[in-house]
């Protein structure tokens, strides 16, 4: 056992790396009413093409999120009906990465964390339960196909991307996964859902051992192989397309711009470029900066305007989003400050400003257990330990995110991708 | 955790929860006006307008920059309805005092900053900034047509203004279009003098500091309302039809790929302030509240119907909408399914899983509350809302005892009002 303490940002993690490989992180929280749970594998929408056992598979897009709804099922019926018996509000997702199930509960955590360890990691498939989940997530599929936001964020993808898997969607298309067998599910649950790919991630009034004795009696012994994966080849600098349109039935036209960034690397590198990233969205476009309050001044953003640095293993970029009547100002605004800032410099004192208000929020989101723990595993796998971001924020400097705006917030790394309304703009 | 709620002046209450817990405090100040068409935009433009710019922080940047010297906190301009209360106002997350970088407090200058935002606006002329008027009506009609991008939201948006088209709950919180366009800084100003004058505020706090010193930071910056001449107060009712005349059945058609089913029923009277609301609470669990409800495990798992399938209850109102998407030709089945699967509950065929899953799910909703310094607000300004002191302890207490016979006397008494249906273009 290994007691991991970050005093700045308040918070202590118990962990344990089982003989099995599984990696177990537990948040001691004993004020609270409720327990949180979260289950996760290295395995998402992204890992189509992988080797086991020395063969290379070549398996349909969607699939790791059909084996997500497939698994909450099991011999004797359904594990979702099992953990909302106990009350428990139970989940699961799939992201380009990462596939996680989890619930929260306010009773009885040791027998719901049982349950979800067990239908996790025993798979029960039938090629008729197969075939009927097909109705349902061609459903799912048909309900995010008439959403303008994922529509505007899936063609921003294949605008800036080549070859990376992130331009699939996670979710696949109806096509796709009308190639899925019970089969192909029992394959690649073999490949990632084993306990040295996974990691379990747990906050509440709790203590180590017994998150430990439940994984201990519920999981393999040992460890299995771990897969290779194919992200495809390397990735240029640039954006394979500079603009992306479609029309739909939305009242505003809806815009997603994206900045191509740099392939992160493991370890705490990559949490350095994850939180300059965030200050480099602040210096250039974020509510306190000229630029923002400039567009809104002129009504060419409003309050549904977002921006993020998304990052995903091989890829990561800038975005900003949301709705404008006129999209390719924006995207011409945005780069001329760019150059501004790089050219005359960040302003000191919003800098030191912005450094402050990313640490607050950094700090209050760690109220959220769920946040804790969904950013604990991601950051496992990745290598880094979040809760050091008090102490890296202290070294981050004003040149490191004109450096970083100078690379990546120029026209060959901009993509723009619109969702218009049908027929023409309303007035 | 200890909750007081104390009277700083007539019509103005504060609420005060003092926890440890948490790495953040939660401020709000929120207007409770009665819901009416010919004031719902007015109300709803105002806190977006007052958000923009004060006398000593005229614009947005400003505002912003005086947040980041908060540590990121955050102001937001809030609107909800609850019942047909109209609530109005800004709510407020900010830093704990304890992960101040340079050990200075937040709470008096955050409790000062959302005073001055709310009663020492910038203003033009004697009223309110045309420019800020006219930015903020722009977007305000525009949030009020986007609300047609999310359609399952909008179908049951649909059902409720058909289903109490004369009654103020079919006013949606944010107005209409028409309304909202005939805004002028003049309009809108008179609005403000009359609702600083005669409305209710709800003031809430939740975080580490002492009760004392909370009262002591929201007397200084409120000071101006507190000091307001005492008179006569708007006042917001909530109508009950206890029986539904006939099932009014409304159908539109857009380009969507999946159809929107909504079904609104009157509970009879029942609601949040009658002796039989636990079982009400219940029957909308089993009804279509949970994973474990019967529309979740039959409409949607069982004979896949549709794609989702629930139920909420509007509380204060006595209302229980029903929501699912389905495929366009399913809809006679869906409907009927839903209907059967409500006489199941009439009949009482509710099996003992059922009944205990939706008891420990909703009680473990309401303990869970108490973890969220968000949702604990929104509990509390509910109770305020329908007049009410319960803490939510005694609300699970009174879940304990509900039997099945209780729950299916709920269901008789539900009657089918209107169902909403969205389906595609034909052809």
């Amino acid at each position: 056992m290994e007691l991991l303490q970050f005093p700045r940002a308040g918070e202590k993690i118990f962990h344990e790396v089982l003989e099995n490989g599984l990696n177990v992180f537990v948040f001691p929280k004993p004020e609270f009413q409720k327990s949180y749970a979260f289950f996760a594998t290295r395995y998402g929408g992204m890992d189509t093409r992988f080797c086991l056992n020395g063969q290379w598979q070549d398996t349909p897009a969607g699939i790791a999120h059909y084996l997500e709804h497939k698994m909450f099922d099991t011999q004797e019926g359904n594990a979702l009906q099992d953990l909302a018996a106990n009350g428990a509000s139970p989940n699961a997702f799939t992201s380009n990465a990462i596939t996680g199930y989890y619930f929260e509960c306010t009773e009885k955590f040791e027998e719901n964390l049982k349950i979800l360890l067990s239908f996790v990691s025993v798979p029960w498939f039938t090629p008729e339960s197969v075939a009927k989940e097909q109705g349902i997530i061609g459903q799912e599929i048909g309900m995010i196909e008439d959403d303008p936001n994922w529509q505007v964020y899936q063609n921003l993808t294949k605008a800036m991307y080549h070859t990376h898997p992130i331009r699939t969607s996670v979710a696949g298309t109806v096509e796709s996964i009308s190639h899925i067998t019970d089969k192909t599910l029992y394959d690649c649950h073999k490949a990632f859902y084993d306990p040295a790919n996974m990691v379990l991630c747990a906050a509440g009034d709790l203590d180590l051992e017994t998150v430990c004795a439940a994984a201990r009696e519920i999981l393999p012994k040992t460890p299995g192989p771990i897969a290779d994966r194919d992200y495809g080849g390397q990735e240029p600098e640039q954006v394979s397309r500079n603009q992306i349109e479609i029309s739909m039935e939305v009242s505003t036209p809806i815009f997603q711009l994206g900045f191509k960034g740099d392939a992160p690397a493991q370890g705490e590198a990559g949490l350095r470029q994850s939180l300059l990233g965030e200050l480099a969205c602040e210096a250039l476009l974020g509510t306190s900066s000229p630029l923002y309050a400039r567009l809104y001044r002129e009504g060419l953003i409003n309050k549904s305007f977002y921006y993020d640095y998304e990052t995903e293993p091989g890829c990561s970029f800038l975005c900003a989003g949301g709705e404008s009547r006129d999209p390719e100002a924006v995207r011409a605004a945005v780069l001329e400050e760019s150059e501004r800032l790089v050219r005359e410099g960040v302003d000191c004192k919003l800098w030191e400003r912005i450094k402050k208000g990313c640490y607050g929020n950094r700090m209050r989101s760690l109220n959220s257990f769920e946040n804790l723990c969904v950013t604990q595993a991601q950051s496992f796998f990745r290598e880094e330990r979040f809760l050091d971001f008090p102490q890296i924020y202290e070294s981050l400097t004003v040149q490191d995110v004109q450096g970083l705006l100078e690379r990546w917030v120029v026209p060959s790394r901009t993509a723009l991708s619109i969702v218009r309304p049908k027929g023409g703009e309303t007035a | 955790m200890q909750t007081t709620r104390r009277e700083l002046a007539p019509g103005v209450n504060l609420r005060c929860v003092h926890t440890n817990k948490f790495k953040s405090a939660y401020l709000s100040v929120t207007m409770m006006l009665p819901l009416e068409a010919e004031q719902a935009s007015l109300n709803a433009l105002l806190p977006y307008v007052l958000r923009r710019g004060t006398r000593k922080h005229p614009d947005l940047e400003a505002l912003s920059a005086a947040l980041d010297e908060l540590y990121g906190g955050a102001i937001e301009p809030m609107v909800r309805k609850r019942g047909e209360t109209q609530c109005v106002g800004l709510v407020a997350g900010f830093l704990d005092d304890k992960y101040a970088l340079d050990g200075r407090p937040i709470l008096e200058p955050a409790a000062a900053l959302v005073g001055e935002i709310l009663l020492n606006p910038f203003t033009r002329d004697g009223v309110f900034c045309p420019e800020y008027t006219a930015g903020e009506r722009a977007n305000l009609i525009d949030r009020i047509r986007s609300q047609i991008n999310d359609k399952r939201t909008y179908a049951v948006q649909r059902l409720t203004q058909e289903m109490c088209r004369y009654e103020n709950f079919g006013v949606d919180r944010l107005g209409d279009e028409t309304s909202a366009a005939a805004i002028t800084p003049e309009s809108l100003w008179a609005r403000y003098q009359e609702l600083l004058a005669q409305a209710e505020f709800e003031v809430y706090y939740c975080g580490c500091a002492q009760p004392e010193r909370v009262e002591q930071a929201l007397r200084q910056a409120l000071a101006p309302l507190l000091a307001r001449e005492p008179g006569e107060l708007l006042y917001a009712d909530c109508e009950i039809r206890t029986n539904a005349v006939e099932v009014n059945t409304v159908e539109e058609s857009m380009d969507v790929t999946q159809g929107k089913l909504a079904m609104g029923f009157r509970t009879g009277g029942n609601a949040v302030w009658e002796e039989d609301y636990p079982a009400l609470l219940l029957c909308n669990a089993v009804f279509g509240g949970t994973t474990l409800s019967k529309l979740f495990l039959n409409v949607r798992e069982k004979l896949s119907l549709c794609y989702y399938a629930s139920s909420m209850l509007e509380k204060m109102k006595g209302v229980i909408l029903v929501s699912s998407g389905i495929e366009f030709d399913k809809y006679q089945e869906a409907r009927d399914e839903i209907l059967h699967q409500l006489e199941e509950i009439r009949q009482g065929r509710i099996e003992d899983w059922e009944l205990e899953g939706a008891r420990r799910t909703v009680i473990s909703g309401y303990r869970s509350y108490l973890d969220n310094q968000g949702q604990l607000e929104d509990f509390w300004l509910g109770q305020a809302a329908a007049g009410l002191d319960t803490e939510i302890e005694e609300l699970t207490s009174r879940l304990e005892g509900v039997t099945a016979s209780q729950v299916a006397a709920a269901a008789q008494k539900l009657e089918l009002d209107t169902v909403y249906f969205l389906k595609g273009v034909e052809g």
